[in-house]
């Protein structure tokens, strides 16, 4: 199919390398896993409908009933896990369980995204309309061209990047400078910014990603993947961009002033199945993938060493997340057969 | 694949029924639950929780081909429905009375997660038989809905005389003899001629012989609601018509079937019919075919719509099966020598 930038797959049989697969406290989380995150040590995974489970590291895993339907998004800052719902509300959970709806939609539209952003501040969209809120202040509306694809806070200031068709608009909620857009054509889905707020990155309804060099509004893309990239996620310090979208680990480099254009991925972890989630560990260079046929690898981007983290016989690999210290590692699946797996 | 949500579309054009149709199907008793993607939220007259608004956002995709377009509020509703996957059986999708099918149907072919996770159904379009004949002429939208529909209801029938019936049908032929057609008044119709049709499976394409009027037997077994009625209907279009049936050819919109008995060779038709649908890919809505190959003991079947197909390897010939090519295409102005004369250019 489309693998055009890619280097042919060479499948690897996983037999003889280590593995960390014996350290994992399996997580029966009885329905599909769409996300996953910490708060300290505690793992939660979200499921596709209705409730969270919070895994504590000493403890039973317990349910918490968040939503009236199915949950649509989730993201999560040191504190909380924020979700939202086709209920039509935002709710923000704690590591003590006890969740709280912090928005609504006025006209109970599904939240079809959901952003922590630095400081406690929030953001949220249902339709064409994203919302945002600092820790103290007011409700701050947008409305863009077309339904929201995804939302993305800078890591300092509140600033948020909003995708859409044909472009990304950023946006200052509690400044009062107009909204500037940035047009490229097509379908904007999810949208990062790089940690050093230079660059915003969007993937796209094609099997592509785009990129803008915020200084001078430069166009990057970066294509070759065989199916649409659901998964982003920067290695610590922001010197890669690691993808989903293929059947191996796709990183794109952005050490250098010009980031990854002109330049070629690194190509690591090929496998008979799909990426279909990415997580880079918070302080090293090394990268959770999970796979469609469940397969979990950690990847050294240096060298490309791999380790094995969960045997690939299952149901797709749907979420993915590290502890803040890198010393846990979350995985949830379609049909619910999760883990934490302690490598601290 | 039999795990894949069924997705039955409904088009039409605005005031035709499309909204009486849905209704009557969320209404009857038949124990199954419907997750519904409407886009006025107000017209539904039912309590169902799993009625989701949408905002019928087309979008182009970027590669070079100006009618590959999905719908991008679809991506994300059935992503978000299939969170909730055994709260509903099947889903219907009813479209805006000026909505084009097309790009509802390419997102079930060109959106990979939804393609893992739902099935088109088919396309089921309401026409009112007192307007439809006027829009037509005046609305291209009615045109498409007509073109690409797998099942037809020719609703309001008691507010139109035989004749005038007999005409709008003919009309429908003209541009689209393939689908199944039905007539009804207040869209009352047995729910299984609408809905579990599976007409966009390879294996229910080869259903693609032209369905005539004069066949009145097979189109009276399926309307079993309101027998006399339809008895009525079918003497005065016998009586009208002597059994025979008016032929129209649409100036704009037509069907062009070809067919062979020679084995075709594959590494002729496949750049043959790729190059067709990339340079005349706006102008076909939908395409179908049966196919023999040379020393392939195994039918080939495809399907397409503009520009996307979807083919694969069915089941073997049987012994003593006519081993015949069919390939059928729905379009507006179509090249037919053009077409012609290439697929003849595909014999082994």
């Amino acid at each position: 199919m489309r693998e055009g930038a890619v280097c042919d797959a060479v499948t690897e049989a996983r037999n003889d390398i280590p593995s960390v697969v014996e350290r994992t406290r399996p997580v029966k989380a009885g329905a599909g896993v769409v996300g996953a995150h910490f708060l300290g040590d505690t793992a939660v995974l979200v499921l596709g409908e209705e409730a969270l489970i919070l895994v504590p590291r000493a403890g039973e895993p317990r349910t918490v009933a968040t939503h009236g339907g199915a949950i649509l998004c989730s993201s999560a800052d040191a504190d909380r896990i924020v979700t939202g719902g086709d209920d039509g509300k935002v709710v923000a959970t704690g590591v003590d369980g006890e969740p709280s709806v912090i928005a609504t939609d006025g006209k109970r539209r599904w939240i079809d995204h959901v952003a922590a952003g630095p400081n406690g501040a929030f953001a949220w969209s249902a339709g064409k309309h994203a919302f945002a809120r600092a820790a103290k202040g007011a409700e701050q509306a947008l409305e863009v061209r077309s339904t929201v694809g995804g939302l993305g806070f800078a890591s300092k200031g509140v600033r948020l990047a909003v995708s859409h068709y044909n472009g990304i608009t950023l946006w200052f909620p509690n400044a009062h400078s107009e909204p500037a857009t940035l047009e490229w054509k097509g379908s904007h889905l999810g949208v990062v910014f790089s940690p050093d707020g230079r660059f915003a990155v969007t993937s796209m309804q094609e099997p592509t990603l785009h990129g803008w060099r915020l200084s001078d509004r430069k166009d990057m893309r970066m294509s070759g993947y065989g199916a649409r990239v659901r998964s982003l996620d920067w290695t610590a310090g922001g010197k890669w961009l690691a993808t989903s979208g293929s059947t191996q680990l796709i990183l794109w480099p952005f050490q250098g002033k010009d980031g990854p254009m002109g330049k070629a991925p690194r190509i690591l972890a090929p496998a008979e199945a799909q990426a279909e989630v990415v997580a880079c560990h918070p302080r090293q260079d090394v990268v959770a993938v999970g796979y469609a046929d469940g397969l979990v690898l950690l990847v050294r981007v240096d060298d490309g060493a791999e380790v094995l983290a969960r045997k690939g016989a299952g149901a797709p690999i749907t979420a993915l997340a590290w502890s803040a210290a890198g010393t846990l590692l979350a995985f949830g699946a379609e049909d619910g057969e999760s883990g934490v797996i302690a490598l601290g | 694949m039999s795990d894949k949500v069924p997705v039955t579309v409904l088009t039409g054009y605005l005031g035709a029924g499309k909204t009486t149709l849905l209704n009557r199907i969320l209404s009857e008793q038949h124990g199954r639950k419907y997750a519904v993607i409407v886009n006025e939220f107000g017209e539904i007259g039912i309590d169902n929780d799993l009625v989701v608004g949408a905002d019928e956002e087309v979008f182009e995709m970027n590669n070079g081909c100006i009618c590959c377009t999905v719908r991008g509020d679809l991506v994300r509703i059935i992503d978000g429905l299939m969170r909730r996957r055994g709260k509903f059986d099947a889903i219907i999708v009813e479209t805006t009375g000026l909505a084009d099918p097309a790009p509802v149907a390419q997102t079930f072919f060109m959106d990979e997660n939804v393609g893992r996770k739902a099935k088109l159904d088919a396309v089921v379009t309401v026409a009112d038989a007192k307007w439809l004949q006027d829009r037509l002429k005046d609305a291209p939208e009615a045109k498409n809905q007509i073109a690409f529909a797998d099942v037809i209801l020719i609703n309001k029938t008691d507010l139109v005389s035989p004749d005038e019936l007999g005409e709008v049908e003919a009309r429908i032929r003209g541009i689209n003899p393939y689908a199944k057609l039905h007539r009804t008044e207040r869209c009352s119709i047995a729910l299984p001629e609408v809905l579990g049709r599976n007409a966009f499976d390879l294996d229910r394409i080869l259903e693609i012989e032209p369905e005539f009027l004069g066949d009145g037997h097979d189109a009276h077994a399926h309307h079993d609601h309101d027998h006399d009625h339809e008895h009525g209907h079918g003497h005065h279009h016998h009586h009208h018509d002597g059994g025979g049936l008016k032929h129209y050819h649409d100036e704009e919109m037509h069907s062009l079937a070809l067919k062979t008995d020679k084995p075709l060779d594959p590494d002729k038709f496949f750049p043959w019919v790729q190059d067709l649908v990339q340079k005349e890919g706006p102008s076909i809505l939908r395409c179908k075919g049966i196919l023999s190959f040379k020393d392939d003991p195994a039918r080939f079947v495809f399907q397409g719509v503009h520009m996307i197909l979807d083919g694969d390897h069915q089941r073997p010939w049987h012994e003593g099966e006519k081993r015949e090519s069919r390939i059928v295409f729905i379009g507006r102005k179509l090249p037919e020598e053009k077409i012609r004369e290439g697929f003849a250019s595909c014999v082994a």
